[in-house]
């Protein structure tokens, strides 16, 4: 059924549709919609969920663990700071093998204090254990929230997931969106039926206790074993997604890659604007493409290093800083994944849009060109740069 | 003849402010901007510390040093600046979503270790900032945002917290009672010890609205008829208590501050 709603409405809109046990809320800005939504789905009986108000962030995330752990389907949505309230508690989610759905709403991380989308927050917890998904639009928005569930509650996962949006580009801005029937979804996410829960009468389970030395290690090791094993489990729910749903998704977005020289890597709603810059070069003849990971965590490396192996040129666009003083955490993966292969393209890296500053077409087009500057010269220039800055002479 | 109107403590340039019609934060940063004068702060001996929220905007507004930090967390902040700087006047400005919480924690420490640090808690009953959701101070049965048929929780009396806890200063008032508003925040700045001043403040554009007590001018009437001292509160029946609310100076007293008995212990361990 066609509607159109918010990334906000529409990830709340998954979450009435899910019917979950339980839901941590506070708000935060701007995730905030999301459990008001919520809030009057619980107040209208149109929910069974146990709707949770609590004083913190770091609440929130408990209320979810401790549900999750007695066999609930839990749900919760943060950005930013209170991300960051949450930190200890996402690895305790991880560790414990919670798979509670978390809607992270992109934020930039204080400080300075701004409410503005980069992707800060949750490449902060890229490695606290949790699946991260990202959305391009409110569509992939609604449609990664529901196959958060399926996906990381498989026997072979059972790992928290957290899907994002980009703060108020996706979840304020009001889009077209096709939704699935409420029975359908329900077919398709099925019942939560752990194997063992907290209060299960056969099987007294003690959650979360002191690991010693001796045994710590082989749990972190499951733990590592399940992240892999997602990347499988990922495609198989995309593959039973695309049956009722008719649309198609893979751990990352080809966008008119096939024979492309000169590519861009990237996150989230960018993709939108880069879409159309390829498209315009395309037109001139330049042979561009984009690749729009979808899936960070696990990261796809192997894949996309056969989806890149072709081009000469690659910009990764890192929407984070990551204060590593050689690039954001995207490059540097990206980077790394392309290590075996046996020629490799040229690779820069571009931080930007942080805190809200807006990237256009024509910023995405200065980016291409430096690519075919690239390309033909085989020089690679700065290897590492913050575009659209106002206080410095322009390097794209 | 010259008046106080605290407006060396007020940034001008960043004036209008951001509040919205009816808020009673204007009206509390200005007794406080006029206390700040009438005690002859200055810019150099006064930290404000702000949280987030609302209330937690007002840095933006004062001359003074401020330090505006994450939510809930004032605080904190604030002991760490009193610890390390006893001479320096330290106010922390919060909310009831910031102070009382996701803050609470803190403030009942604060209030125990009863360091010297002024708070003032402007309430207006939700989380306003943020589109009008349920704190620890929404009434039972207030609709908000997230209690969209009424809140199931009760209160907190964030007076009788701090009193529990140990502050040696406790008063309330609203932004109606501008008098006792000055007063109190005058005996809060120079008391020794944690010192709470919580003001019942309007929020019309969230909790108003929601809640049918509008326009902004009505709620003013309401906290002009709830509000009454303890000689009259006390006579009231239980029921009637709940529907008012008692203000004036709640605690009076003296006990050592945290500085003190920090002072007293380190000498203490010197001549050992």
């Amino acid at each position: 059924m066609s509607s159109r709603l918010s990334g906000n409405e529409a990830v709340a809109y998954a979450m009435k549709q899910i019917n979950p046990d339980v839901m941590g809320a506070f708000p935060i800005t701007p995730s905030t919609e999301i459990p008001e939504y919520f809030a009057q789905y619980a107040a209208n009986g149109e929910v069974d969920t146990e709707f949770v108000t609590v004083e913190s962030e770091h609440s929130s995330m408990s209320v979810c663990i401790a549900a999750q752990a007695a066999g609930a389907r839990s749900v919760c949505a943060t950005s930013s700071c209170g991300l960051a309230l949450m930190y200890e508690l996402l690895y305790v989610a991880a560790s414990c093998r919670l798979p509670i759905a978390l809607a992270c709403v992109n934020r930039a991380l204080s400080g300075p204090i701004n409410i503005n989308n980069d992707h800060s927050d949750s490449m902060g917890a890229r490695d606290s254990g949790w699946i991260q998904i990202y959305a391009e639009n409110n569509q992939e928005a609604y449609d990664n929230f529901l196959m958060a569930m399926p996906i990381g509650e498989h026997l072979s996962v059972r790992l928290p997931v957290m899907t994002c949006m980009d703060g108020f580009i996706t979840s304020h801005a009001v889009e077209n969106i096709e939704l699935l029937e409420t029975e359908a979804v329900r077919r398709f996410i099925g019942e939560y039926n752990p194997e063992n829960y907290l209060l299960k009468k056969e099987n007294p389970l003690a959650v979360g206790p002191y690991d010693v030395s001796p045994y710590y290690m082989e749990h972190k090791v499951l733990e590592a074993e399940a992240m892999k094993a997602a990347k499988t489990r990922i495609l198989e729910v995309a593959a039973d997604f695309e049956k009722i749903s008719g649309r198609r998704y893979g751990l990352f977005e080809e966008y008119r890659m096939e024979d492309a020289e000169l590519a861009l890597v990237l996150i989230g709603s960018s993709a939108g604007t880069a879409k159309a810059a390829v498209d315009k070069l395309r037109e001139a003849g330049v042979k561009a493409g984009l690749v729009k990971i979808r899936v960070f965590r696990p990261f796809p490396g192997e894949e996309l290093a056969r989806a890149l192996a072709g081009t000469r040129a690659v910009a990764v666009m890192d929407k984070s800083e990551g204060f590593s003083a050689s690039g954001g955490p995207l490059f540097a993966e990206t980077r790394s994944a392309l290590y075996d292969l046996q020629e490799r393209p040229y690779m820069i890296n571009i931080v930007y849009g942080l805190g809200g500053r807006d990237v256009k077409t024509e910023d995405i087009e200065k980016v291409f060109a430096r690519l075919a500057a690239i390309a033909a010269t085989g020089e690679v220039g700065p290897l590492y740069t913050h575009m659209g800055q106002r206080s410095r002479e322009e390097i794209a | 003849m010259s008046f106080i109107t605290g407006r060396k403590f007020i940034n001008q340039e960043a004036l209008p402010h951001m509040w919205c019609q009816g808020c009673g934060n204007g009206t509390v940063l200005s007794a406080l901007a006029r206390t700040f004068e009438q005690l002859k702060y200055t810019n150099e001996d006064t930290v404000v510390v702000t949280g987030i929220g609302c209330w937690g905007k007002a840095d933006d507004y004062l001359t003074t040093n401020a330090l505006h930090v994450t939510h809930g967390r004032a605080l904190p902040f604030a002991t760490g600046i009193k610890a390390a700087k006893p001479e320096l006047h330290v106010v922390a400005l919060m909310g009831d979503g910031d102070g009382t919480t996701i803050g609470g924690n803190h403030f009942i420490h604060s209030a125990r270790r009863n360091i010297d640090i002024t708070a003032i808690i402007v309430n207006n009953l939700n989380y306003g900032m943020t589109g009008g959701q349920f704190s620890a101070t929404t009434p039972h049965d207030a609709i908000t945002a997230t209690t969209a048929f009424g809140n199931p929780e009760r209160p907190f009396d964030v007076c009788a917290l701090a009193e529990a806890a140990g502050a040696n200063y406790v008063a309330r008032t609203t932004i109606y009672n501008g008098r006792l508003l000055r007063s109190s925040i005058k005996d809060a700045l120079t008391k020794k010890g944690f010192s709470l001043v919580e003001v019942i403040s309007p929020c019309p554009t969230q909790f108003g609205r929601r809640n049918k007590i509008n326009p902004a001018v009505e709620m003013l009437r309401s906290l002009r008829d709830k509000a009454v001292t303890k000689d009259v509160f006390d006579k009231l029946s239980a029921e009637e208590k709940d529907n008012h609310i008692l203000i004036g100076s709640l605690v009076n007293k003296d006990a050592a501050d945290f500085n003190t008995r920090y002072e007293e212990i380190r000498s203490k361990a010197l001549q050992k």
